[in-house]
């Protein structure tokens, strides 16, 4: 199986301070990987880093067989997109559901853009009812699928998932992971998923890369984990406080 | 725990506010009392149960209404006395811990100036002796080295150790009853369980009353003995945390169940069916 | 209309699904002409600069006598009686003709300042902003060298350097005016340069010129239009301090500020040859200012959007 993404000793630098210290992993096609750490680990930095958000001082990045320069091409954004944290900050204020998905189509200058935007709208539950209203008049449920349909109307191989639900109510975060787990399927999409939540990340991936103060910890599959057969103790901690609170 | 006299009586509590689009009804008719333990209020947002919380404290917006039949701390009937009266009980025997100890500690007074502070205001003790109680306090909430937070501002120190900070400056007048509005939700998992233990420690030590709202319906009832579910201004249920495996209510039922849990494959998770008889 | 379709139309605007983007439009803007109306000094000021504009656009009808030509025989200094309402000056020009006249001139000036000088300063202020680092220091120093001279006293600089004359005067005007909305559209770029949408826009591909258009640019306008309205009572002011010192419109030009200073020598006694023009720029400036006042409780992006 081909990597459909794969990062190979990745530096980020912001003023001297390193909040990723060599970090290697690789994505395989059409594979759900998931990032897992507390704040700092470097986890969310990581996905900056490929999308060119956050500057790499050393290392590279290959997406699809192609290797990424200092900057981004215009082509790159058609096979990776990202879905962000907060729902509330990632729409822009004065622009409606329907301006929000015009704009990536008017960017690459795609013509059958109103197909495409009922499309996704469909596809993402929310219908046509909504393409015309403002991000205030939305739940944070709802901005969320607004959020995937726009990173899902260019059409991309590959979706980076920044905590996408970490934000919401327990109830709504399980309808946007179905939504997920359903579009990855029906898309063939490959997921690089970043979470503190060690539940959704078993729940969602099949590897993940346990990551603290910017290096990797260690690397296992969904059913390591589950089975606890982890080395670290770091990751055994993790695993401890995600089942919530012991009486000692 | 003996609870022959409840410490706090909560009956038909109501918060309304006025908006420019009319009246919201934020908590319509709750009702719980509370003795020595620990009670979690639990609901997904917009379930009033923040507002529940303030409303006991008395910090509500100036624009919310608050009625009830009954809110009485300790006998004292909370709706009646003057402010300057509700303004003793709170800190001194009634005090509240918010999410973000960024924002309620106060950002260019050191950490162990702002607990001295707060003593002073509630005991008369010598400045010599305020300090020796403060960083007493610290060395309760495990900091380490008290003596070293003690001098530092709350933007020195990381988000786990301002909570406890907090904690601390909360602690220190001994207050009856704290009220917890989701008091580790900014912290990360293995800072959470630190904070909670400290916290679990000291309610049992001094035989205080708990109030812990939070929207983590797992973390609650394995942290708290009784569990309070909240639905759009409404307590839908109460129940012992031990048995929130027969909880009843659907909503309930829902929210425990559409969490992933780790072990548990379940694809697609079950989502929560919102019936409109839940909220009326 | 009856009072079903008032109502039905009102559920139309307000309503929580659009479901076109004319009703998305037509409804926000209909929650911010509420809040707007709200306000009933607000409400005074926009008729007030309503009624300027009409006045000007209907200038030659309303004015029953001639702004430029005047009865130096028979009518010279008269007081406001029943033929001349506000008086005739040394010229024996009717007065309420030269004011009504005159709303012309001050609305070109404010007009035209305000289309040079807020798209310069809109302009430069978010591209500073969003590129950051040279860009950003180099614009700003500029603005600063703007900034560090009094207003009058630089437009009094390029009038003296351009020559007199009212599109000179309003150039100058526009050239001093637009550091402040610069320094504003910058303050408001950096604050939502790096919110997460329009990090969103950028991993769409989007050039920072399209970025700055059309996602940064409109979060900026209402801070801009809010301070350019309140700015309008003083561009009036200087245009007419600018006329009265002779710099600006020429005689027998019935601008506004020329008229003061034309009125100047009789102030004593004939008070009202200054006096009507003053209190003409009086009202037309406090108009500006209560309108300022309400298009903030109105377009104000941090009060909320609902």
């Amino acid at each position: 199986m081909t990597a459909a993404l794969s990062v190979e000793g990745l530096e980020v630098v912001f003023d001297r301070f390193r909040a990723l210290k060599g970090v290697s992993l690789e994505v395989r096609e059409g594979e759900s990987y998931g990032l897992v750490g507390e704040s700092g680990s470097g986890k969310s930095t990581l996905l900056r880093a490929i999308t060119g958000l956050a500057p790499a001082s050393s290392g590279t990045i290959t997406v699809n067989g192609k290797v990424l320069g200092k900057t981004r091409e215009k082509a790159f954004y058609r096979e990776v997109q990202m879905v962000f944290q907060d729902p509330y900050g990632s729409l822009h204020p004065r622009q409606t559901v329907d301006r929000l998905l015009q704009e990536p189509l008017a960017i690459h200058g795609i013509a059958d853009g109103e197909k495409r935007i009922e499309r996704a709208l469909d596809e993402v539950g929310l219908g046509k009812g909504f393409r015309f209203r403002y991000a205030h008049q939305l739940s944070g449920g709802q901005r969320q699928r607004v959020a995937i349909a726009r990173a899902l109307i260019l059409e991309p191989s590959i979706l980076l998932l920044d905590e996408p639900t970490s934000a919401l109510d327990a109830s709504v975060q399980a309808e946007v992971l179905n939504l997920l787990e359903e579009v990855r399927r029906r898309r063939k999409l490959t997921f690089l998923m970043v979470s503190h939540d060690l539940a959704i990340i078993t729940h969602m991936c099949e590897r993940l890369m346990v990551m603290q103060n910017g290096e990797v910890v260690e690397t296992l599959t969904a059913s390591q984990l589950i089975g606890h057969r982890v080395s670290e103790d770091y990751t055994r901690n993790l695993l401890r406080a995600s089942e919530g609170f012991v009486r000692v | 725990m003996n609870d022959d006299k409840a410490l706090l009586e909560v009956e038909d509590l109501h918060v309304t506010f006025a908006t420019r689009t009319g009246l919201v009804q934020a908590v319509r008719g709750v009702s719980f009392s509370l003795g020595r333990e620990r009670l979690g209020i639990v609901g997904e947002s917009g379930s009033g149960k923040s507002q529940t919380g303030r409303a006991i404290m008395g910090v509500t917006l100036p624009q919310a209404k608050v009625s009830a039949k009954k809110l009485a701390f300790d006998g004292i009937d909370l709706l009646s006395v003057s402010p300057s009266q509700r303004r003793a009980l709170r800190g001194n025997r009634i005090a509240m811990i918010l999410q973000d100890p960024k924002y309620s500690l106060d950002p260019v007074m050191t950490i162990g100036r702002q607990i001295v502070e707060t003593l002073r205001t509630h005991e008369k003790v010598s400045k010599a002796e305020a300090r020796e109680r403060a960083l007493d306090m610290l060395r309760a909430v495990q900091i380490r080295d008290p003596a070293r937070v003690f001098d530092l501002h709350p933007h020195e120190v990381s988000g786990g150790m301002g909570q406890r900070a907090m904690i601390a400056m909360m602690l220190i007048a001994g207050p009856e009853l704290m009220i917890a509005d989701e008091p580790t939700s900014a912290l990360d998992v293995t800072v959470q369980l630190d904070v909670l233990n400290i916290l679990d420690r000291l309610v049992a030590e001094r035989g205080m009353g708990l109030i812990f709202i939070s929207h983590d319906l797992r973390l609650v009832s394995s942290f708290c003995d009784r569990v309070v579910v909240m639905y759009a201004g409404k307590v839908v249920e109460q129940l012992k945390a031990s048995e929130l495996r027969d909880a009843r209510h659907p909503y309930t039922r829902g929210l425990l169940n559409c969490m992933p849990k780790i072990g548990f494959e379940r694809h697609p998770l079950p989502v929560l069916d919102r019936k409109p008889e839940w909220a009326a | 209309m009856s009072v079903e379709t008032i109502q039905s139309r009102r559920e139309w605007l307000l309503s929580d699904r659009p479901a076109s983007r004319m009703q998305a439009r037509l409804g926000r803007s209909y929650v911010a002409w509420r809040r707007f109306t709200a306000n009933r000094l607000a409400f005074v000021g926009l008729l007030i600069i309503l009624a300027l504009v009409v006045v000007a656009a209907l200038a030659g009808v309303l004015a029953p006598y001639s702004a430029t030509v005047g009865d130096l025989k028979n009518a010279r200094l008269l007081a406001p009686s029943a033929a001349h309402w506000f008086g005739t000056d040394d010229l024996g020009r009717d007065i309420y003709s030269r004011i009504v006249y005159g709303s012309r001139w001050t609305l070109y000036v404010v007009i035209l300042v305000a289309i040079i000088a807020a798209p310069i300063g809109l302009l430069v202020g978010t591209v500073a902003g969003y590129a950051g680092g040279w860009t950003d220091a180099i614009l700003m120093r500029v603005t600063d060298i703007f900034l560090a001279f009094p207003k009058l006293v630089l437009a009094l600089a390029f009038v003296a350097a351009l020559g007199p004359g009212i599109e000179n005067a309003v150039l100058a005007i526009a050239i001093t005016s637009w550091p402040p909305y610069a320094r504003i559209s910058r303050a408001e770029t950096l604050t939502v340069r790096n919110s997460d949408y329009i990090k969103a826009v950028q991993l769409m591909g989007a050039s920072p010129f399209r970025i700055v258009l059309r996602h940064i640019m409109p979060l900026c306008i209402s801070s801009l239009i809010i301070r350019v309205t309140l700015d309008m009572a003083g561009i009036i002011l200087t245009a007419a301090g600018l006329g009265f010192l002779g710099l600006g419109a020429q005689p027998p030009l019935p601008e506004w500020g020329t008229m003061i200073a034309s009125g100047r020598r009789f102030i004593l006694d004939q008070w009202w040859v200054a006096g009507a023009p003053g209190f003409a720029i009086l009202i037309v400036s406090l108009g500006f200012n209560l309108l300022g006042d309400g298009l903030r409780d109105a377009l104000d992006p941090r009060s909320g959007d609902q």
